[in-house]
């Protein structure tokens, strides 16, 4: 065989495949790649990355196996396949999703809410996972050039989901320290203003409740005061309450659904809720989201869309058992929360005795932590360079707050119920050590 | 067997005029005061007045019905089954911005906007309506002989009895059990973060179901690989990576209408249609492509791509060896991109042989970065609601693209387990292709012959699901209206639901798409006298 010398083949891509609005070149996932290269493991790898830049739920696994143990002819087929309903689910080809998997999650997310908001199976649209609702729900609310308005620090993730492939902006909604980061009706009149001024359309403010990053519940009567300036301004407002069921105390846990319910669903019609059961129940693995519309014309079309990210019937019939299990799931979301709640006492007393203090949260899988005393410079520029000594010194993956849009450096979060309570104790080893040294560096070099 | 009525879904279409009368209310105020003045001075303020205040009390009326059915939802299937004029126009009215209409709504609570994009997709089409049809009213043999036999979906259950087997042979435990039959993981290794587009072991099993398929003339590399949940995705996220707004793809027509949603709903890219004849029985001509490239490019619209199906869908045909050279040749002196839909290269049954641009490839290899395969799993072994698709390709800048995008319509870990154990099963896969194969091709003969006895005559397929039958005899004027004219009297009369030629953008009216994998063989007696009913009919 010669040498050939080939004409390269240069075809053009799109735009959207390369640009980078997807923004996976920030900092937030830049930590994870420390963390792949050289991972913590308590046993082969105890001097590795410690991963809590990962907001996943593993501390409550155990009673997920013992339901599924015990279980299994429910959740499955195997022997007796064929008396059974594989047949149907395997060829069932619908986008509505499974009657009894919209029921049981309808009922799962009542019961999040102390039943105190009733939510319709037939409202309800199934997606391939929050990213895909949260995309799905810009796709139909939205044309290209126009803006969501998103508080601020708000999860990174955003900026791929809401902008990449619908073309729609993202208009902060700044939110600070001095009121603990609660949306202000200043702050959202600021932000719409803001987006008339660059010409743009404004379609619905996106909130999560609770928060990502903060860990922290929307208070009522803020709900309410977002609800008027939505209902003012004629625009949409989704409500991704993903982390709903992490709340510690459940009284705590305002859903706009609650409100909407109390006053007779009076502009309920440009609401809509964003579920999934990847951050409670720890299943992201399952691509389980979905969206809970007050608008007919938005449920219809959603689900039409929802073509695109459907969830398999095989998934849906095993979590329908499991999800309509009353008292498997008050047990569970019982347990979890207390679980969840004692881990964030855990860190923030761990912190606070290294002269850390967080942002006071009740809820979500990380906490909101306040290290703008350790900044050299209280820039975002000093922030990356905390940051950078925290991955690869003290050898943790954290996010920093600019990847989080936060306007105030120093800020970052930290996810905690992704690890073993062992390694959270590490973890807090190793920030001790790390702040030891640096005040101790600075004592020397004050004394010089 | 067809679908239980038991389990029926809730379609609901979109009601009328619940979150949009404030939209419509703009275009009425100009049209009603406009009827007055035509009428003269009486006329002006009888013309006028009237018809105003009889719209506003019905929207009075309609606004107070919707604040009740916030508890209510949309879910009526007796309501607003067939599309009608004013329900097609409600989408563009429901964009126009609300401002004007304020100051005149007797209710408080003005419309939420929707863009543009959600606007097409509400607009109704032959397809959501036969669905609805169909799912309020399904056949069972027994339950409801009368109910409507639904053949406009692409669903193969002519084998899945073989997937049953398998599935009581291999499952003895929980899906998620330690040390059970899949993987031995258990919950804690798949209920975790995962690669969105699929796990490593699923797409070596993957590659090697393709290379079965492909009769083992080819080999796939698993890193190539995007793991979608289903055709449309790919489709989709393929569009995105290889075309912008605006942009155009040539597509041989007749096609799937699920391309009209995966290629430009969202994309906002373009369909050019490239029309093929029955006279070829719809074989794709080159000349034909390249007019239709020449006609886009006097129109302004820039073409980035051709996407085939092979085989194709609805027709069935393959497309030769030297058409797909052809084809390559032609891509190549655009320097254009070609997406190869060979989602039933598992299910082809006639004596042709069928060629994947794969093949091609591994000669023509200087080409490969502008070629992109999708391939169906989950169609392809009878359980297509399990929703599992493959995206191939050699260009590392679309597969990286790809890979990002596919977070967006990924599988459930339990699902890509489920379909690593069964792909995996070498002997059962072969067996299963071979089973398939003849089942297809036995079915496929029968019906076409059924059909052929009512003096319907069916375009020749090679492989896929749809028998591509010419119902022209039937129509009673030849033309589109003619078309859905017979299309309304099938699904309404006959109560089969079948895919007219209209919404494959098929040039010649009359053709229709019968899923027959959706058969058994009991019940083409049942689908042939139900078209007598029409046949006779129209005598």
């Amino acid at each position: 065989m010669g040498i050939e010398i080939e004409k390269p083949c240069v075809v053009e891509l799109s735009n959207i495949a390369v640009s980078n609005t997807h923004g996976e070149d920030s900092p937030y996932f830049a930590g994870w790649k420390a963390y792949d290269e050289n991972p913590y493991d308590e046993l082969t790898n105890p001097s590795g990355v410690i991963q809590m830049g990962l907001a996943e739920n593993q501390v409550s696994f155990d009673l997920l196996e013992r339901y599924l143990e015990e279980h299994s002819e429910a959740t499955t087929w195997g022997k007796g396949v064929r008396n059974s309903s594989f047949r149907d689910n395997a060829l069932f080809q619908d986008y509505h999703g499974l009657h009894s998997f919209r029921a049981a999650m309808a009922s799962f997310m009542e019961q999040i809410r102390g039943e105190r908001a009733k939510f319709e199976p037939d409202r309800l649209v199934i997606t391939a996972g929050a990213t895909a609702a949260n995309e799905l729900l810009t796709f139909i609310l939205a044309n290209p050039g126009d803006a969501l308005l998103v508080p601020t620090p708000y999860y990174p993730g955003f900026d791929r989901d809401l902008r990449w492939r619908t073309g729609v902006k993202i208009v902060p909604i700044h939110c600070d320290s001095s009121n603990n980061f609660q949306i202000t009706p200043e702050a959202l009149e600021g932000a719409y203003k803001e987006a008339e001024s660059m010409n743009t359309k404004v379609r619905g403010v996106l909130i999560t409740n609770p928060s990502n990053p903060l860990g922290a519940t929307i208070e009522r009567s803020v709900l309410e005061q977002i609800l008027e300036f939505v209902t003012r301004k004629n625009i949409h407002l989704v409500s991704d309450e993903i982390y709903s069921g992490s709340v510690f105390s459940p009284s705590e846990f305002v859903s706009v659904a609650e409100i909407l319910e109390a006053r007779n669903y009076k502009d309920a019609e440009r609401v809509h809720i964003v579920y999934s059961l990847s951050k409670d129940l720890g299943l992201p693995g399952f691509r389980v989201g979905t969206i809970y519309s007050y608008n007919d014309k938005v449920v219809t079309t959603a689900r039409r869309m929802s073509s695109f990210t459907l969830i398999s019937s095989q998934t849906q019939h095993l979590l329908a058992s499991m999800l309509s299990d009353k008292d498997f799931t008050e047990l569970y979301i019982r347990t979890n929360r207390e679980r969840l709640r004692k881990r964030y006492e855990m860190i923030i007393e761990g912190l606070r005795s290294n002269g850390i203090e967080c942002l006071k949260g009740n809820g979500g899988l990380f906490c909101w932590m306040n290290m703008s005393p350790l900044l050299e410079k209280a820039t975002k520029e000093g922030e990356l360079k905390l940051w950078n000594a925290i991955i690869h010194q003290v050898k943790l993956n954290i996010s920093p707050g600019s990847s989080c849009h936060c306007s105030e450096p120093g800020w970052f979060r930290v996810c905690f119920a992704n690890m073993s309570e062992n390694t959270l104790q590490v973890a807090l080893e190793r920030i001790r050590n790390f702040v030891d040294k640096i005040r101790t560096h600075t004592l020397t070099a004050g004394s010089n | 067997m067809t679908r239980k009525e038991n389990k029926k879904p809730q379609p609901s279409p979109p009601s009328s005029s619940s979150s949009t009368s404030g939209g419509g209310g703009t275009a009425m105020r100009v049209i009603v005061p406009l009827q007055g003045v035509f009428q003269g001075r009486g006329g002006l303020f009888l013309g006028s007045v009237i018809p105003c205040a009889l719209y506003y009390l019905f929207q009075l009326y309609v606004k107070t019905r919707t604040r009740h059915r916030f508890n209510s939802p949309p879910t009526s299937p007796h309501s607003n089954s067939t599309p009608s004029p004013s329900h097609n126009n409600l989408p563009e009215l429901s964009v126009h911005p609300r401002s004007l209409s304020r100051t005149h709504l007797s209710s408080p609570t003005p419309s939420a906007f929707l863009s543009g994009r959600a606007a097409s997709l509400a607009a109704d089409s032959p397809y959501y309506a036969g669905l609805y049809k169909a799912a309020e009213n399904s056949y069972h043999e027994v339950d409801n002989p009368e109910g409507v036999i639904h053949l406009a979906v692409g669903d193969n259950k002519i084998c899945v009895d073989l997937v049953e087997d398998w599935m009581e042979k291999n499952l003895s435990g929980a899906v998620l059990e330690e040390g059970g039959d899949f993987t031995g993981i258990g919950i804690t290794g798949i209920s975790g973060c995962q690669p969105f587009d699929g796990v490593m072991k699923l797409k070596v099993a993957v590659a090697s179901f393709m290379s079965q398929a492909v009769d083992n003339s080819v080999f796939f590399n698993p890193s190539q690989m995007v793991i979608t949940s289903g055709v449309d995705p790919a489709i989709e996220i393929l569009s995105f990576c290889l075309a912008d707004y605006g942009n155009a793809f040539l597509v041989p027509t007749p096609h799937s209408p699920s391309f009209d949603g995966a290629a430009k709903w969202r994309t906002g890219v373009e369909i050019v249609p490239v029309p093929c004849r029955s006279a070829d029985n719809f074989n794709l001509n080159i000349a034909a492509l390249d007019q239709a490239f020449n006609q886009a490019k006097k129109r302004g619209q820039k073409v980035r791509g051709i996407i085939i199906t092979n085989p194709s869908n609805p027709v069935g045909n393959l497309l030769s060896h030297e058409t797909l050279l052809s084809l390559l040749d032609f891509a190549r002196e655009k320097n254009i991109h070609i997406i190869s839909n060979e989602i039933y290269a598992g299910s082809t049954y006639g004596n042709e042989e069928f060629v994947s641009m794969a093949e091609i490839l591994e000669v023509e290899d200087h080409d490969r970065e502008r070629v992109h395969i999708v391939y169906g799993l989950s169609d392809d072994i009878s359980v297509p609601s399990y929703k599992a698709c493959v995206i191939y390709s050699c260009n590392k800048n679309v597969l990286a693209a790809a890979k990002k995008l596919a977070r967006l319509s990924s599988i459930s870990a339990p699902t890509q387990q489920l379909l690593t154990s069964m792909l995996s099963d070498a002997r059962f896969m072969q067996n299963f292709i071979e089973i398939n194969r003849l089942r297809l091709q036995k079915m496929c003969q029968a019906f076409v012959a059924r059909l052929k006895q009512l003096g319907i005559e069916c375009a020749r397929s090679d492989g896929g699901f749809h028998c591509w039958a010419d119902m022209s005899a039937l129509m009673r004027s030849y033309s589109e209206k003619g078309e859905l004219e017979l299309w309304d009297r099938l699904l309404n009369v006959a109560k089969i639901n079948v895919t007219p030629g209209t919404s494959c953008h098929c040039i010649e009216p009359g053709w229709f798409g019968f899923c027959f994998t959706l058969l058994s063989e009991k019940d083409i007696p049942v689908v042939v006298e139900r078209l007598q009913r029409i046949s006779e009919a129209t005598k």
